[in-house]
């Protein structure tokens, strides 16, 4: 969530001030036209917000990138045989001679259509190496986004509503404890002992990549998931952690209320009051976070790339520094922003929609 | 506070549904991500060289392929997977590095040392089966000479070219604009002009689109996928003869940890360094069964630049080199208190040789060592009698100058080299006993302050060709800079006219032994001028399994190096272990433990399942 979304969603609560029963009736239907315009308005705010965001991250990841002291072209050409003419004509190619404020503009121009410019180092389209690794991380960084929010979920409710037993210690101290580990020491840990094999334990899975390379069908699915295995665990391990926390601390809140109390003397079962009354309620905090994380799907993870040789946008991004690649690394920049802005928009949008007292 | 319970009808499903619900947006994930990568074609063949047995050898490589063009392709990977599917005019014997016949059998210069006539060789061929002829060699040069999209990788090599033609199918010949003595170390792949006429702007063109790449090289590029692999298959007609694996795999990892455990386990057959392993890597690997670790000499070298004052083509000085520095005494004096052997025990560990001569000793030919009297060993004593001789006077423990300053120094590091920062802190130690003060600046990219000449030394290294021309033009006025602080071809401002005189005698001598000579004579000179001081020449540490790789050609052949040679030999020459030992182990290992995680989950489900039901039936009912 951004900090001004606050207001906004006060305002919205002042307008919420019908007696929610009546809701239904005829007498409140100006009342709900003015919520959803209410509503709308808000959206709107948020949607101009976001573009005004996307438009700053233009500008900023052309100045960005620029301020690394740094020559692309002797970088690329290092240690090989180069004349100074040749330097000059790679120069030219790549516009570098062009004055700071035509690159500029010719840059947002440009990408305004949807064209961030070519690689200097991959004679590409720099949509095309995105849209290339792209499936890759999503793949990989998806997966786990899944798997760690679902994880963490789970835990997080049962270590908070077993709070103090030695199963909420436990797991609280485990999972604080794999947070702190570095993903990529984690994951190349992983790979000694379960892609080399350790002792008793085989070697079980591939060191990296994403395919053996050369399979097909079901067949080619199965490799992928066999080399998806490890990465993966490496992830949902230092990623798991922080839903868990959170989920387990605004349960722990919702825990003390009266309206458990009730549902409780209800004689409703233990597991039902936790499951259909606490956790609804609990949800909020986890769902901000959820965005947030999904936002950073997206970017990949740069070091567990790395270590097992995934070939997504993280891993591209890392070669585009280290030349560096400017219009590589202004377009990967720019989709990074774009979606953490966009996931951060999204929870704003849906946030009034999730949060009865709020949205209704 | 009133707080309002959520509706039955809103409430979150139980975990069960949730757990299904992730699992299914997974899948989600997972099929729409995979199903447009499955490749088409290379499916078959593949499954039919595993059934068939076929040996394959696999590199881990640190580096991904820029491009596979060979017009654009800048990197050393890159450029080496172009010599195995390109033919060269020329190639390196594997012994001495001395020039053989590559696709040329033949070549000679005219009387006036203008012209260079090559023969092309009759018995090579393209693979989709056409002959390959003198025709296509002019072509690709002059495509270079004539498109500025085309002339980014290789452009250097014909910058002195006037006229190329082929006047037969094994004719070619070179009309030069100067005589050029590099004739035979044209690095360029020749192209088949029948594909490559059809390509229309070079300098987008990366030639990874249609597969199997038409070459004539010692192997057929057959399969490639961005940062993942490059797949090649033995090239049977190729008329050097055939190599001995079937198939030769570049995989890509990224972390050379992560390479070095595949290795272990036998998932790759070789691993080399970026550019050496590390010593504690080589140390671990060097107990293990079935792993060679392989030492050669390396063909970098490492020095100490000094700033001799940095300027323009026309003579303009800029940036801010120590002026003390323009003092040979001073430069002779620094490097007289560098204790060479220590840094070779202490930061190589071992792994390298001690440096004296610009050119590595792997380049026999142009390898050169000062004499007894002319060498600046360790010697503390006499640099300080040199520094007193060039006015430095130690003034309590601090070196201090005619104009009183005392002489204070920074030295350019690589902050990614951690070479660089320990041979830094051993600097500060040794100067500083002299009263010498030194910054060390680590920077991640040293170029800018490089290139403006604001710095006053500078941990340096090249990578050194057969041909020593390159490494040697680096240093004539002619790659000064055209304007203050531009990037040009100079590696360190030197200019000196002795040096430049001697460099353009070499270039035009064609006689071996004699061009070799005015080659020392440059290399002494720049050893007396204490303008590069070359520490180490650090060995190529790299590593192979002997169950996969029987033998293997090094380079030089005798105790020499495997990967990143001049020419095919380790790969053309490499020699299966038995057969098919090294992919067909781990596919059915794996294979099998992929069902058996795929029964684990099941069973699991199913488990969750049943419980959740039982679960569920008992709330229903209470409730």
């Amino acid at each position: 969530m951004t900090a001004e979304s606050t207001p906004a969603l006060v305002q919205i609560a002042d307008a919420d001030t019908e007696d929610p029963a009546q809701a239904g009736s005829s007498a409140a239907r100006g009342p709900r036209a003015r919520n959803t315009k209410a509503y709308l308005q808000y959206v709107a705010a948020k949607i101009a917000g976001a573009t005004v965001s996307l438009f700053a991250v233009l500008v900023t990841s052309f100045f960005l990138f620029r301020l690394i002291p740094s020559d692309p072209v002797k970088q690329m050409t290092g240690g090989r045989p180069v004349s100074a003419e040749q330097l000059q004509s790679l120069r030219h190619q790549f516009g570098l001679d062009q004055p700071m404020w035509r690159q500029f503009t010719s840059y947002v121009g440009d990408a305004l259509t949807g064209d961030f410019g070519t690689s200097f180092q991959f004679h590409a389209p720099v949509i095309d190496k995105i849209t290339e690794a792209l499936p890759a991380t999503l793949l990989l960084t998806g997966t786990s986004y899944v798997l760690y929010t679902a994880l963490g979920i789970w835990l997080g409710t049962r270590t908070a509503w077993r709070n103090g037993s030695t199963s909420d210690r436990f797991n609280t101290a485990f999972a604080l404890t794999l947070y702190s580990v570095p993903s990529f020491w984690l994951g190349l840990l992983l790979i000694i002992v379960f892609s080399v094999g350790v002792g008793p334990i085989p070697g079980m899975f591939p060191t990296g990549g994403l395919e053996s390379g050369g399979e097909s069908g079901f067949a080619y699915i199965l490799d992928v998931a066999h080399h998806l295995v490890l990465p993966v665990i490496t992830l949902v391990a230092v990623g798991y952690a922080q839903t868990l926390l959170v989920m387990r601390s605004s349960l722990l809140d919702e825990m003390g209320s009266d309206y458990l109390t009730t549902a409780r003397a209800k004689g409703l079962r233990d597991d039902v009051v936790r499951r259909k009354h606490a956790v609804p309620n609990a949800m909020l905090p986890t769902f901000t976070l959820m965005f947030v994380n999904l936002g950073h799907v997206v970017a990949g993870q740069i070091l567990v790339e790395t270590v097992f040789s995934w070939p997504g946008l993280g891993g591209l991004f890392y070669q585009g520094l280290s030349v560096p690649d400017l219009p590589l690394v202004q377009g990967l920049f720019f989709v990074f922003a774009t979606a953490v802005i966009l996931a951060n928009t999204l929870a704003d949008v849906l946030y009034p929609l999730l949060d009865p007292r709020v949205g209704r | 506070m009133v707080v309002r319970v959520p509706p039955p009808s809103a409430q979150p499903r139980s975990r069960l549904r949730v757990l299904l619900a992730s699992g299914a947006a997974a899948l989600a994930l997972a099929a729409g991500s995979i199903v447009p990568g499955v490749p088409l074609v290379a499916a078959p063949q593949q499954a039919q060289a595993a059934d068939s047995g076929k040996s394959t050898l696999t590199v881990a490589v640190a580096q991904s392929v820029d491009s596979l063009s060979p017009f654009l392709a800048q990197k050393l990977f890159s450029t080496s997977v172009s010599r195995l599917m390109y033919d060269f005019l020329t190639n390196y014997d594997a012994k001495d590095n001395h020039a053989i016949p590559g696709l040329a059998t033949k070549w000679e210069p005219s009387a006036d040392k203008l012209t260079w006539t090559y023969t092309i060789r009759s018995d090579s061929k393209w693979s989709d089966g056409q002959q390959v002829t003198a025709e296509d060699a002019a072509w690709t040069f002059n495509k270079i000479m004539s498109d500025e999209g085309a002339a980014q990788a290789n452009g250097n090599f014909v910058a002195n070219f006037e006229k190329v033609t082929a006047p037969s199918p094994t004719q070619l010949v070179i009309q030069l604009k100067e005589p050029q003595a590099t004739m035979a170390a044209l690095d360029v792949p020749i192209v088949p002009k029948h594909v490559w006429e059809k390509v229309g702007d070079f300098s987008k063109f990366n030639n990874d689109t249609k597969f199997p790449i038409v070459g004539n090289g010692p192997f057929i590029l057959t399969d490639y996928k961005v940062d993942q692999y490059v797949k090649l298959k033995a090239n049977k007609d190729f008329w050097r003869g055939a190599p001995k694996f079937d198939e030769l795999v570049f995989k890509t990892y990224k972390d050379q940890d992560a390479a070095v455990a595949a290795l272990r386990k036998g998932e790759v057959s070789f691993v080399a360094g970026s550019p050496a392993l590390t010593p504690a890597q080589a140390a671990s690997l060097k107990g293990e069964k079935n792993v060679k670790v392989n030492e050669g000499p390396g063909r970098r070298f490492f020095a100490l630049a000094t700033n001799p004052g940095a300027q323009t083509k026309d003579g303009k000085n800029f940036g801010d080199g120590n002026k003390a520095l323009l003092d040979q005494k001073v430069r002779q004096a620094l490097f007289l208190s560098i204790d060479r052997k220590t840094i070779i025990d202490k930061v190589f560990q071992g792994h390298a040789v001690e440096g004296q001569g610009y050119i590595p000793p792997r380049f026999s030919t142009y390898f050169w060592q000062p004499s007894a009297e002319q060498s600046l060993a360790y010697d503390p004593a006499k640099a300080a009698q040199l520094l007193d001789d060039a006015g430095y006077k130690l003034k309590g423990d601090q070196r201090v100058g005619k104009d009183g300053k005392p002489l204070d120094l920074r030295i350019l590091c690589h902050a990614t080299d951690p070479n660089d920062k320990a041979i830094g802190k051993y600097l500060k130690e040794w100067w500083g006993k002299l009263g010498i003060g030194l910054k060390v600046d680590c920077l991640d990219d040293v170029s800018v302050p490089w290139y403006a000449g604001e710095y006053d030394l500078a941990f340096d290294g090249w990578s050194v060709n057969p041909d020593p021309d390159f490494v040697l033009g680096i240093h004539t006025c002619a790659a000064l800079p055209a304007k203050a602080k531009d990037s040009a071809a100079t590696d360190n401002f030197i200019c000196d006219k002795t040096y430049d005189e001697l460099y353009k005698k070499q270039l035009a001598e064609y006689d071996p032994a004699k061009r070799a000579d005015i080659v020392k004579q440059m290399e002494s000179w720049m050893y007396d001028s204490g303008y590069m001081n070359i520490i180490a020449y650090p060995n190529a540490v790299e590593a192979y399994r002997t169950d996969q790789i029987k033998s293997i050609t090094t380079m030089p052949s005798a105790a020499g190096n495997i990967y990143g040679q001049d020419g095919y030999w380790s790969w053309w020459s490499a020699v299966p272990a038995g057969s098919s030992s090294s992919d067909g182990s781990g596919g059915s290992s794996s294979t099998g433990v992929v069902i058996g995680v795929i029964v684990v989950v099941v069973v699991l489900a199913a488990g969750g399942l049943f419980i959740a039901r039982r679960r569920r039936t008992t709330v229903d009912d209470r409730e």
